[in-house]
């Protein structure tokens, strides 16, 4: 099944909600515009439409196997990434410094949605990189920088995080891989479980990035440092030399991206080299942990854009039922159809929507050089992260599921392909932090720790778009008064849970995944609002697309009245507490 | 020896075409819009020159409204060395026939003087297939037409054509005018670097004015309309009904 970017979305919100030109404007970024992102993305497009797109049934059929000589890809990756490496594709936000492109971080999100809608388990590769090139940009010496970092952006060596052991999961704390000391580096020792593209035959060379313990570190998440260790050890010439002792001792069978080799790493002795301060892991991690979340919430975009394409497809074609005159009907016509169709549509562009202006918060902040407005612009995106990784990857399985509905019965064989997104889509809620612990961050860090400012920031912009409704006419009905309730219904959460979190030991966590949904939603509602403001005056000057605009002020009236009543029943959730939920007792279950 | 590259902004491939209300014309403004494949192939084919040590430098002109020059950062950014654009409209509803494009092409050519033009056999908005042939008959130059295959010895050309018959050889001396057929060549895709560097390379602005030519047009447009829907088919119960239905229904056979 093809793949055709939605590059007028891309373009429509890069030019209205993010304001791109004036981002790049305010980076000293003479060189980069809204005209330059365009001819990017349309190239990118054409990649991930030709080169990535027809491989990614071939990974879900014929994914990656362990051989005795590690791991080896699917037939036709090697090919494809060496095209998409040699073309440019994993330069393109790195530094100047290191043969990177420098673009902003924002064009870099809206790239990368199309990869992982071509191909997301082969995405993940590139992705892995480029999470560990931010980190050793951050926070490795300045040798270890020239050692790795061009051969990275070049694409010649690919890059991954071993996080997770098998007693280590979503609390890091029990993390026992050990780092000894020896000479200039350091000896590693322990086994990895999850590491995905751990292992692979792309490249001549796989650069790890692996948190350990030093012999006399403290217990606990206190006592981690982040290392360095090579697949192969760079020679003088800085070419791969000799072979480390890390391997891949197995692969899991998974439910999804089967592509993507997920692989159990064994470091015997291997050598490595320290990132930043001893003890000081996590928060190096840290660094690439908030790209790495809004990005697997951008993979929850991805994929459901690319079931939205199939189920429109589908729904155009399939034939059931019969005119009068004799003639078919596609299935496309009957309102149900439409509204599984009006749902994945409203609810992609919204994804977009938010996936973008968290994108481009964090550009501001790196950008923006007065302090008071950068810490507020770092706020937004660090409020911004939990709802990019929970939100749009939970909205991501109903959006699947719904593309296997349009299928029906031919969407739950796998030979046409409806499934394996659905399958896919699984572990977008599990990695980088499951939903619960998105929630957590959502309610914990980012409302309760501030007593609920920067949420009381966003809501004040919310506020602003209300008033902007309430004078400007020509709007499709349903529009104002969903959306008013619903930042209502986000405001009476917010107040009720920095009231009452202190009185219960569990009302925050009972009331966080609902919470975390309910601003979702709102976020989402909030952006396509705007968006249909914006489409709203373009069609009265004329200018732009008007079936697109007009589109867009469907999509959003769509969106407010089918999806932004759910703000009430998380609301109602919200306020139930604790109770019925931690009442039984546990020999009940 | 110098290539110059003729390339046209057209509806992009993939858009599905829609008739204006009126009939004047098919709906152009905020449409996608691309480089012409087949000029694509024949800038393609300039850069393989290029690379092979036959050519030196790659000029590409367009002709056509400002944005025609995102048209030619493409071909930029492909690997063409600089560019022209000749403005000879305000906007994209004003196309210029075959006639005016050869004669801005003729005089550009004897500013540039290139060894050869490659260009695409024809657009895929209007197919009018004619202005690599009308730029020949201007400049005087050999014309190749449907080119396939292209090498160069020294200043012979030989060329494979696609003709209806199969495949023409022919050999050509220089200079001359050679038209891109689709199995010329895949164009490759454009690298990351290459589209800043693009934004970096000389492009010079010109007007219809500058080189003395006339465009306005010679044909009028009396509508533009969407081709009839098909009907559906018919079965027929015999080879009998079928022959009948040919003869006096279709009046196919006599």
């Amino acid at each position: 099944m093809s793949y055709i970017h939605p590059y007028q979305d891309t373009e429509f919100v890069l030019k209205n909600l993010v304001n791109f030109d004036q981002l790049c404007a305010d980076a000293e970024l003479d060189e980069v515009n809204l005209e330059l992102a365009v001819a990017v993305l349309e190239e990118a497009g054409k990649i991930g439409a030709d080169i990535l797109a027809p491989l990614n049934r071939d990974g879900d059929e014929n994914g990656a196997k362990l051989g005795t000589n590690g791991v080896e890809q699917t037939p036709g990756f090697k090919e494809a990434y060496q095209q998409f490496a040699e073309d440019g594709w994993l330069s393109l936000s790195v530094a100047e410094a290191f043969d990177g492109q420098a673009m902003p971080n924002t064009l870099s999100v809206a790239v990368n949605e199309i990869w992982h809608s071509a191909n997301m388990a082969f995405a993940l590769c590139p992705m892995l990189s480029q999470g560990a090139m931010e980190s050793i940009a951050h926070h490795a010496n300045p040798e270890l920088q020239q050692a790795y970092l061009p051969k990275m952006a070049s694409g010649e060596w690919t890059g991954t995080m071993n996080l997770t052991e098998a007693d280590a999961g979503s609390d890091l704390a029990g993390v026992k891989t050990r780092a000894v000391p020896e000479g200039d580096h350091y000896r590693l020792t322990g086994q990895k479980i999850y590491i995905t593209w751990g292992d692979h035959q792309m490249t001549d060379n796989i650069v790890h990035l692996v948190l350990a313990r030093l012999p006399d570190a403290p217990a606990g998440v206190k006592g981690i440092s982040l290392f360095l260790a090579p697949k192969f050890l760079p020679d003088e010439a800085g070419n791969p030399g000799e072979r480390n002792t890390v391997e891949c001792l197995s692969l899991e069978h998974k439910l999804g991206i089967h592509g993507s080799p997920t692989c159990v790493m064994e470091f015997k002795e291997a050598v490595a080299y320290r990132i930043g301060e001893e003890n000081k892991g996590l928060a190096c991690m840290f660094t690439m942990m908030n790209h790495a979340r809004q990005t697997v919430g951008l993979q929850g975009l991805s994929i459901s854009e690319r079931a939205y394409q199939q189920a429109r497809q589908y729904a155009k074609e399939r034939l059931q039922g019969t005119r009068r005159d004799g003639s078919r009907i596609p299935i496309i016509e009957f309102p149900d159809v439409r509204r599984m169709l009006m749902l994945m549509k409203s609810g992609t562009e919204a994804m977009r929507a938010l996936a973008l202006t968290a994108a481009a918060e964090v550009d501001y902040a790196n950008y923006t050089s007065d302090p008071a407005g950068k810490a507020r612009h770092k706020a937004r995106g660090e409020l911004y992260t939990p709802i990019v990784k929970g939100w749009l990857t939970e909205l991501s399985q109903e959006l699947t599921s719904l593309n296997i509905q349009v299928w029906g019965g031919m969407g739950y064989v796998e030979e046409t392909g409806a499934a394996q997104h659905y399958r896919d889509a699984r572990i977008l809620t599990i990695y980088e932090g499951t939903t619960g612990i998105q929630a957590l961050d959502f309610i914990g860090r980012k409302t309760l720790f501030d007593k609920g400012e920067a949420l009381r920031l966003l809501l004040q912009d919310m506020d602003l778009v209300v008033d902007e409704l309430n004078t400007v006419s020509g709007l499709p009905p349903g529009l104002c008064e969903n959306y008013t309730q619903a930042v209502a219904d986000g405001r009476e959460a917010a107040q009720w849970v920095l009231e009452h979190a202190g009185s219960d030991a569990h009302i925050a966590g009972a009331a966080s995944v609902n919470f975390l949904m309910l601003f979702g939603y709102l976020c989402g509602g909030w952006l396509m609002v705007k968006s249909a403001l914006q489409a709203r005056s373009m069609l009265d000057t004329g200018e732009g697309d008007k079936a697109f605009l007009q589109a867009k002020l469907i999509t959003a009236q769509f969106y407010c009245q089918h999806f932004l009543p759910r703000t009430r029943a998380c609301l109602a959730t919200v306020k139930a507490g604790s109770e019925s939920m931690m009442a039984m007792p546990e020999d009940q279950f | 020896m110098k290539i110059l590259v003729p390339v046209k902004r057209v509806i992009d491939y993939s858009v599905k075409a829609r008739v204006k209300s009126d009939q004047s014309g098919v709906e152009l403004n905020n449409v996608k819009m691309s480089i012409n494949p087949f000029d694509e192939i024949a800038v393609e084919e300039a850069i393989r020159m290029k690379e092979a040590g036959t050519a030196s430098e790659i000029v590409v002109v367009s002709i056509g409204v400002e944005k025609s020059q995102e048209t030619l950062r493409t071909a930029l950014a492909m690997g063409a060395d600089r560019a022209i654009l000749i403005k000879a409209a305000d906007t994209v509803d004003t196309d210029i026939e075959p006639l005016a494009i050869a004669k801005l092409l003729a005089k550009v050519t004897e500013e540039e003087a290139p060894g050869m033009v490659i260009l695409g056999k024809q657009a895929i908005d209007n197919d009018m297939n004619a202005t690599g042939q009308m730029l020949s008959a201007l400049l005087g130059w050999s014309q190749i037409t449907y080119a396939s295959k292209i090498t160069v010895d020294g200043d012979t050309l030989n060329v494979t054509r696609e003709v209806d018959a199969g495949l023409q050889n022919i050999t050509a001396k220089l200079p001359a005018v050679i038209t891109a057929d689709l199995r010329l060549n895949e164009p490759r895709y454009v690298k990351l670097p290459n589209i800043m560097k693009a934004k970096k390379k000389p492009m010079d602005i010109k007007t219809p004015e500058d080189y003395g030519v006339d465009v306005s047009p010679r044909l009028t447009i009396t509508s533009v309309v969407e081709p009839p829907a098909r009907a559906a088919g018919i079965k027929v119960e015999s080879v009998t009904e079928l022959l009948d239905k040919l003869k006096n229904e279709a009046g196919v056979l006599s």
